[in-house]
């Protein structure tokens, strides 16, 4: 049973209907209220940049925090491949339903399906505004905008703009952003870090946000918070996320009351470029887009030393579209990235490590596109080389910059030889729980975007994250939100020098100066490392019991190291990045803490969460539907000590069946 | 390539605050993997200033990816390093030699005041793109997308335009600490698309009118920007923008 303390107000009646209607009964705020009602805004992503304009077009006063040196840098701005919107424009069946239908499989029916539709029905929308906006979509030369396919769909339903899709969004966004700052709605506050939320009368009424120039803590009162901040994957050092991104902001939150949930859900991308040695910084990804047209393939024999363009089609084991001939190439993320680690761990794999498989375009460059630019240039009977020759171009066109990447990277030319890639953390499913309206358990505090839990269950399908995070920033909260704000309208702004804003400042200070004054020897980095390792290791793509109850002992023993031998160089109220990331991985220390918790807990196999006592002989995830279809709910109640709360998850629209993409 | 490691001596700029006098160290970094990113050894150099408890050196980074915009260093005498196309981040330790001595130093200009070491505050471009690069659409505005047909040509342009990723190394390597590439790229893809053309001639004018307000020199068409541009913004656009900016002010009412 779903525990009472969660209420996810999901609206009644036909799923189709539950937005509109909503919509239309929802409480206003009058114009002439917005005006007196103060947003926090922190982080500028996508979900942050879109909610913080859109709600200053409202007539809301805005604040906007990030912690980069311009909102434009969040990290939203790295993805790559595309966004989806179920507007039909191919032709080929596409529908609100199929999206929703393809996302609810996707996350492996752990997902509410009331946020999913909505999603679903918004998504065109989303790419009406980004175009309005003037964001350069990928056009046919009759002026149309194109799609590509993603994993687990087989439609094509993917907008994009090259391999800078998130690039683009979130300048769009970022623009409309500015756009209000000039106007003076948003007040903008860069090289900012959130480091705490304040709590008045049980409801979330500001921030503690640390001048990351001047290292001076400052105050700032909102009617309504909204965490805005991304994900989690840099619990496992290296992941394809910033360097920057982190925890913080929602951990702050999750210690003040917000329940955390599903923290185990983890998303494992299965094209990113293999770790190359020790000083490795971060993993870059290779866009789930050139899965359209890459082939995957590991050497037949073991131990195969010759080079892989001398490698023969009868001997290469094209093992996705072996195992999963419906959806070949294309499978969803977490699928795709276990099939990899099974051919490496049995020996199949390739590179000096063995731990990478190819991800090839000869096939498609000279059979997809060199043909079809030379048929359509009238070319009669093409040799190779015109083909090879013309079928670059295409390619160039489509992944220019991301095969511009991986040859700098690598020092590899994609062009000529297939890529080496390998599974590499990505995204986070899990997040702070939110109901229908996106706010947390906390009242008046929200989480958009990934911050959030809501959308991908256990497994995000490609191109839906800059859906949602536009999704929930363009079009949700700026109609929810009215429905706690129009009830404090009567409520003034509240000077920062109350009580709860003095406490909660003096309470940050002190977690600063305690960092400061451990005075050890081992750096943050250091310390981040090495949990970055237990997580892979043990919560990482495969996790069993013994692996978890190691991780939570290893991970408990590693933070009480890091509070008796951090060494924070640099002093606490100056510009110090040696600080602010002491402070992240403190967080992580904890955070790490509760995954392995929760992924112990889930004694099943779905989505990213893959418990190796729970597979079908064949080695896919085996669910349990009878006692894991709901959503973790964790309340935080002191270190290392949380309780659980569950929200069961009901399907009334939507068949639950084994996944099938065979 | 070589897969040997190698010694790699620096000067970097080391700078306490805006408001105090930097200067040039001197490190030595052993141990340097071709592999590495540059970015990388800057982070194997901080770990080892760390362990001898002297104090790291700050950049500015985020994605490491080359799209976000954050890395900044100015490395032996061009923005971003010797390499075209490229951030600091994507440049790798293969292009250097064993015993090279590497000069670090931030973005230069006034428009662009050091915060400490290699960070400078480039708020600037923040305040341009305020003063008029969008277009003024609300949410909920828009119509149907593919209601509004845009040629290939010019949607492959206005992209080009946009690939701008704010870094700030054309500032850097302009001898005026000129912004006119920054802004002619997001003056030109709006000028080039339906959207952007209500706005048109206020956008050129409010946006070059900002860029002077923030101290940025003039352009002379060195062209320097473009060549260092990490992601090669075109010198068209400076071009684009001078006749947007014509054009604005021959027709603006008196």
């Amino acid at each position: 049973m779903t525990s009472s303390k969660l209420d996810a107000k999901i609206p009644q009646g036909p799923i189709a209907e539950k937005w509109t209607k909503y919509k239309s009964t929802i409480p206003l705020v009058n114009p002439a209220n917005k005006r007196n009602l103060e947003i926090i805004v922190v982080g500028t992503g996508l979900a942050g940049a879109s909610a913080a304009a859109s709600l200053a077009e409202m007539g809301y006063q805005v604040k906007a925090f990030c912690f980069q040196d311009s909102p434009r840098r969040a990290h939203s701005i790295a993805a790559q491949g595309g966004i989806n919107a179920a507007k039909n424009y191919q032709n080929d069946g596409d529908s609100v339903y199929r999206l929703f239908y393809d996302t609810i499989k996707g996350g492996d029916y752990r997902s509410r399906e009331a946020n999913v539709h909505r999603l679903a029905e918004v998504s065109g929308n989303i790419i009406d505004q980004c175009v309005a906006q003037g964001v350069p979509f990928a056009r046919d030369y009759g002026g149309m905008l194109r799609n590509r396919s993603f994993g687990g769909t087989q439609v094509k339903r993917t907008f994009y703009a090259a391999g800078q899709t998130g690039q683009q969004l979130l300048l769009g966004a970022y623009s409309a952003l500015e756009r209000q700052v000039g106007l003076g709605a948003v007040k903008m506050y860069s090289r900012h870090e959130m480091l705490d939320v304040v709590i008045i009368d049980g409801k979330a009424r500001g921030i503690i946000a640390r001048n990351l120039t001047t290292g001076k803590l400052e105050r700032y009162f909102g009617h309504a918070v909204l965490l805005c901040t991304g994900g989690y994957g840099n619990v496992f050092y290296l992941s394809t996320n910033a360097m920057g991104s982190n925890v913080t902001a929602a951990w702050k939150a999750h210690k003040r009351g917000a329940y955390f949930g599903n923290p185990c859900f983890t998303q494992i991308h299965p094209t990113c470029i293999p770790v190359s040695g020790d000083h490795q910084s971060k993993l870059t990804l290779m866009s789930e887009s050139l899965r359209n047209d890459g082939r995957i393939w590991v050497p037949k024999q073991k131990d195969e030393t010759r080079a892989a363009n001398d490698i023969p089609e009868e001997d290469r084991d094209y093992y996705l579209e072996r195992r999963y001939p419906a959806f070949g190439n294309l499978v969803p993320r977490d699928i795709a990235s276990r099939a990899a680690k099974e051919r490496c761990d049995a020996g199949y794999g390739v590179g000096t490590t063995k731990q990478a498989v190819y991800l090839d375009f000869r096939y498609n460059l000279i059979n997809k596109y060199g043909k079809a630019e030379a048929s359509r240039l009238g070319i009669e009977n093409p040799d190779l080389d015109t083909l090879v020759k013309l079928g670059k171009e295409v390619v160039k066109e489509e992944y220019g910059n991301l095969f511009d990447m991986y040859k700098q990277i690598t020092g590899e030319d994609p062009y000529e030889v297939p890529m080496k890639i390998y599974p590499a953390v990505h995204y986070t499913m899990g997040g702070l729980w939110v109901d229908y309206n996106l706010m947390t358990t906390v009242p008046g505090m929200y989480a958009l975007g990934e911050a959030n839990f809501s959308d991908h269950g256990a497994n995000r399908l490609g191109a839906s994250a800059l859906m949602q995070g536009l999704s929930d920033g363009y079009f949700v909260i700026p109609i929810t939100i009215g429905a706690y704000l129009s009830s404090e309208i009567r409520t003034k702004a509240i000077p920062t020098d109350h009580e709860a804003f003095v406490a909660a400042e003096r309470q940050v200070k002190e977690r600063l100066e305690d960092l400061k004054k451990i005075n050890g020897t081992q750096s943050p980095e250091s310390f981040h490392k090495r949990l970055g390792h237990i997580m892979w290791e043990k919560c990482g793509m495969a996790r069993n019991e013994k692996g978890l109850t190691e991780a939570i002992g290893e991970i408990r023993e590693l933070r009480k190291e890091f509070w008796k031998d951090l060494r924070v160089t640099g002093d606490v109220d100056e510009f110090n990045p040696e600080l602010d990331k002491a402070g992240r991985v403190a967080d992580f220390l904890e955070l790490g803490e509760l995954m392995c918790i929760d992924a112990l807990d889930r004694k099943e196999s779905c989505g990213g969460h893959f418990r190796e006592e729970y597979q079908e002989d064949g080695g896919e995830a085996k669910r349990d539907d009878e006692n894991f279809m709901f959503v973790s709910a964790w309340e935080y109640n002191k270190e290392s000590d949380w309780t659980l709360h569950k929200e069961v998850l009901e399907y009334e629209n939507i068949k639950i069946a084994q996944r099938n993409y065979k | 390539m070589s897969n040997e490691n190698m010694t790699i001596h620096l000067k970097v700029w080391k700078q306490k605050n805006a408001g105090s006098k930097g200067h040039l160290e001197d490190y030595k970094v052993e141990n340097v993997s071709p592999d590495m990113s540059f970015l990388e050894m800057f982070d194997v150099l901080n770990e080892e200033l760390i362990h001898d408890n002297k104090e790291p050196i700050a950049f500015d980074h985020d994605c490491r990816e080359g799209i976000c915009g954050m890395c900044s260093m100015y490395i032996n005498g061009r923005p971003h390093g010797p390499l075209e196309g490229v951030t600091t981040c994507q440049l790798h330790m293969r292009s250097f030699k064993d015993g090279d001595t590497i000069v670090v130093e931030p973005w230069r200009a006034a428009a662009f005041p050091v915060i400490k070491d290699l960070v400078v505050d480039r708020t600037a471009f923040d305040r341009i793109i305020a003063s008029g690069g969008y277009v003024s659409v609300n949410t909920g505005n828009a119509q149907d997308a593919n209601n509004l047909p845009i040629g290939k040509d010019k949607a492959d342009l206005a992209f080009a335009a946009a690939a701008c990723i704010g870094c700030g190394a054309c500032v850097a390597a302009c001898k005026n600490a000129s912004a006119m590439l920054f802004v002619s790229a997001k003056v030109s893809q709006l000028a080039q698309l339906p959207q952007g053309e209500p706005e048109r001639q206020a956008r050129a004018l409010s946006m070059v009118a900002q860029m002077d307000a923030e101290g940025f020199g003039s352009c002379t068409n060195t062209g320097a920007c473009s060549a260092e541009c990490p992601k090669e913004i075109s010198l068209d656009n400076i071009a684009r923008l001078n006749r947007e900016f014509m054009g604005a002010s021959l027709s603006k009412p008196e």
